[in-house]
């Protein structure tokens, strides 16, 4: 895709984040928002996979550890083709395939990982980027993880053993946003210095705009030329803004999450340039 | 059929046949890796580690992102066996467990080794009580306490093969007492041990072996005891509890764990619902361990046979 059509593309799944949360009266729609830009280049330009196989075992694993940003999975989810995009009406709702968190117990198809606790996820992947290392198939792990999540404990331990059993198929990709619940992560429990955190575990980091497609690309393309089924794994730490796109959310923790008013609605599909 | 030994003089260390039995599944089956955190020695795991580098993992002490390592391998096909202590297996990762291998019904086979106060001398810290209770909530969660060394290796053999969900082992430091000569394990049922008319003792672990003496106790009292091996306490084997209770009219529960959540309260619930009769618990009651030798503290915390039977006796008398 042409840059232009990765930004509409990712307006696009903002928008529909924000409908399923509207929808559903519940959810977090800021960190989705933020994440859509360095989401949408992977998820259209480099994630090797079949929707229409949801299970092929050959297909690169992208393992969502934030949970809560799930509505944008399952608006990638859904455009890609993995189930109806109907189903993004249902979000949240009782029996729906669509659940506040990801489950795997309700074989949504594409979810990996049944996540919602924080700080999970980066063990999981390190386990499932150890068993393509010993079944000797060629997929990459990438694993979504949080700013806030790098205050977990876990998140360390997983970093320091995916790097003692070289796991360089795998990679990580931090939104930093400096927001989590309860406002600033930088007020609340700094994680910073991200960078020569990850760098101190002995990780490839790439720190990157996640607004710039251009640096977005630069850094994937960085992973996939290092990665190996031996060998360092790779961290991208991706600047990006809460809020992206919506100007009234845009860098405001309080958006982490909420429901927009029906003008608040209006408004955010005007900025997003998105035509009903 | 399972068949008895004739007397149980003979003591082995559970771990030890764990240890043993592991390389031997390993042989078999490509798929089965091997997970700890800095504890393969003492789980035994470091004989499976030795002729298996290749699909041994020690991952230094970190048992919450070993738990999730192992749902990993787990959801891509791998059979993954995790062991530490029991405490560090079911105590410190049971959120891990509880979101991404009890949820996810992941097929993870959690073998832990020093559960229960038979740990000895390192005291209450490392005697957890609660392990049984804190696995048998988790839905999808299957909980085994194998009573000796062979009936350990039959359980090992047993979940190496096909789970359709994780499965708790719960194994110990001290040597038990062999009751089996020969074990036929099958999961999810229990197995009346000796037959008996007025009142059914179910028993798991070491204190299988205590229940047989105890058996043998009462006998002397003209009381004739039936007891009963609950290996699988979840899914617990509900149909061989209520006929046993049926025809003795009086539980005994016999378990080195905390009388609370574990297999006290699973036979509790069960009779209190399909049949109600007399239950006695015998167990730690609601305490922490403390050091000593764990024979000592076997007797100092009353789960001995002697235990059992004035018990047993004292709940139909």
């Amino acid at each position: 895709m042409e840059t232009n059509e990765l930004k509409e593309k990712a307006n696009q799944l903002r928008a529909d984040v924000l409908k399923m949360v509207t929808n559903a009266n519940s959810g977090h729609p800021g960190g989705a928002l933020g994440m859509a830009g360095t989401w949408t280049a992977l998820h259209y330009e480099y994630l090797n996979d079949k929707p229409e196989d949801p299970d092929w075992e050959d297909r690169d694993r992208f393992i969502l550890s934030n949970g809560h940003t799930c509505p944008l999975l399952y608006a990638v989810l859904a455009d890609k083709g993995y189930f109806p995009k109907e189903e993004l009406d249902g979000f949240r709702s009782l029996g729906a395939l669509l659940q506040g968190h990801p489950s795997t117990a309700k074989g949504t198809p594409g979810v990996e990982f049944s996540s919602g606790s924080l700080g999970h996820g980066l063990s999981f992947g390190a386990g499932v980027a150890l068993s393509g290392r010993l079944s000797d198939q060629d997929y990459r792990t990438y694993v979504s993880i949080s700013d806030a999540e790098c205050q977990e404990g876990q998140t360390w331990e997983a970093a320091a053993v995916a790097r003692d059993k070289e796991l360089g198929n795998l990679c990580t990709l931090v939104d930093y946003n400096d927001s989590q619940i309860d406002g600033k992560v930088s007020d609340i429990m700094d994680v910073a210095p991200l960078a020569d955190k990850w760098e101190s575990f002995g990780w490839q980091v790439l720190e990157i705009d996640g607004h710039d497609y251009d640096e977005i690309t630069d850094a994937f393309d960085s992973f996939l030329d290092n990665s190996a089924p031996k060998g360092k794994p790779t961290a991208i730490i991706s600047h990006n803004t809460l809020g992206k796109g919506v100007s009234f959310m845009e860098g405001d923790p309080g958006w982490h999450h909420g429901v927009l008013t029906d003008d608040q609605m209006e408004q955010a599909m005007e900025e997003l340039g998105i035509k009903e | 059929m399972s068949k008895l030994v004739d007397s149980r003089d003979e003591k082995i260390k559970i771990r030890d046949a764990y240890g043993d039995i592991l390389p031997e599944v390993g042989r078999q089956d490509e798929d089965i890796v091997v997970l700890t955190a800095d504890l393969a020695g003492s789980t035994r795991t470091k004989y499976f580690g030795q002729e298996f580098p290749e699909r041994f993992f020690n991952v230094g002490i970190t048992e919450a992102n070993m738990m999730g390592m192992s749902a990993g391998l787990a959801m891509e096909g791998k059979k993954p066996f995790v062991s530490t202590f029991a405490v560090f297996a079911t105590g410190k990762p049971w959120e891990q467990i509880r979101q991404t291998i009890a949820y996810q019904s992941a097929p993870v086979r959690i073998v832990a080794t020093h559960s229960g106060i038979t740990v000895g001398e390192d005291g209450a810290s490392h005697q957890i009580l609660e392990d049984v209770s804190n696995m048998r909530v988790l839905p999808n969660m299957k909980v085994v306490v194998p009573a000796d060394a062979r009936q350990t290796e039959e359980v090992i053999k047993r979940v190496s093969g096909d789970m359709d969900g994780p499965v708790y082992v719960r194994l110990a430091r001290a040597a038990f007492p062999v009751v089996y000569e020969e074990c036929d394990f099958e999961l999810g049922k229990a197995e009346v041990l000796r037959e008996g008319n007025d009142v059914s003792i179910f028993a798991m672990g070491l204190m299988v072996a205590n229940s047989l003496d105890a058996a043998e106790i009462l006998e002397d009292e003209g009381i004739s005891a039936e007891v009963v091996n609950v290996s699988t306490v979840k899914p617990l084997d509900k149909e061989t509890i209520l006929e046993s209770v049926g025809k003795t009219g009086a539980a005994v529960t016999a378990e080195e764990h905390n009388i609370i959540g574990g297999l006290g309260s699973a036979v509790s619930e069960t009779v209190a619902e399909g049949n109600p009769v007399p239950v006695k618990r015998v167990g730690v009651e609601d305490q922490f361990g403390e050091s000593g030798p764990a024979y000592d503290l076997v007797e100092h915390f009353g789960l001995t046979a002697e235990d059992i039977a004035s018990k047993a006796e004292k709940l139909i008398r």
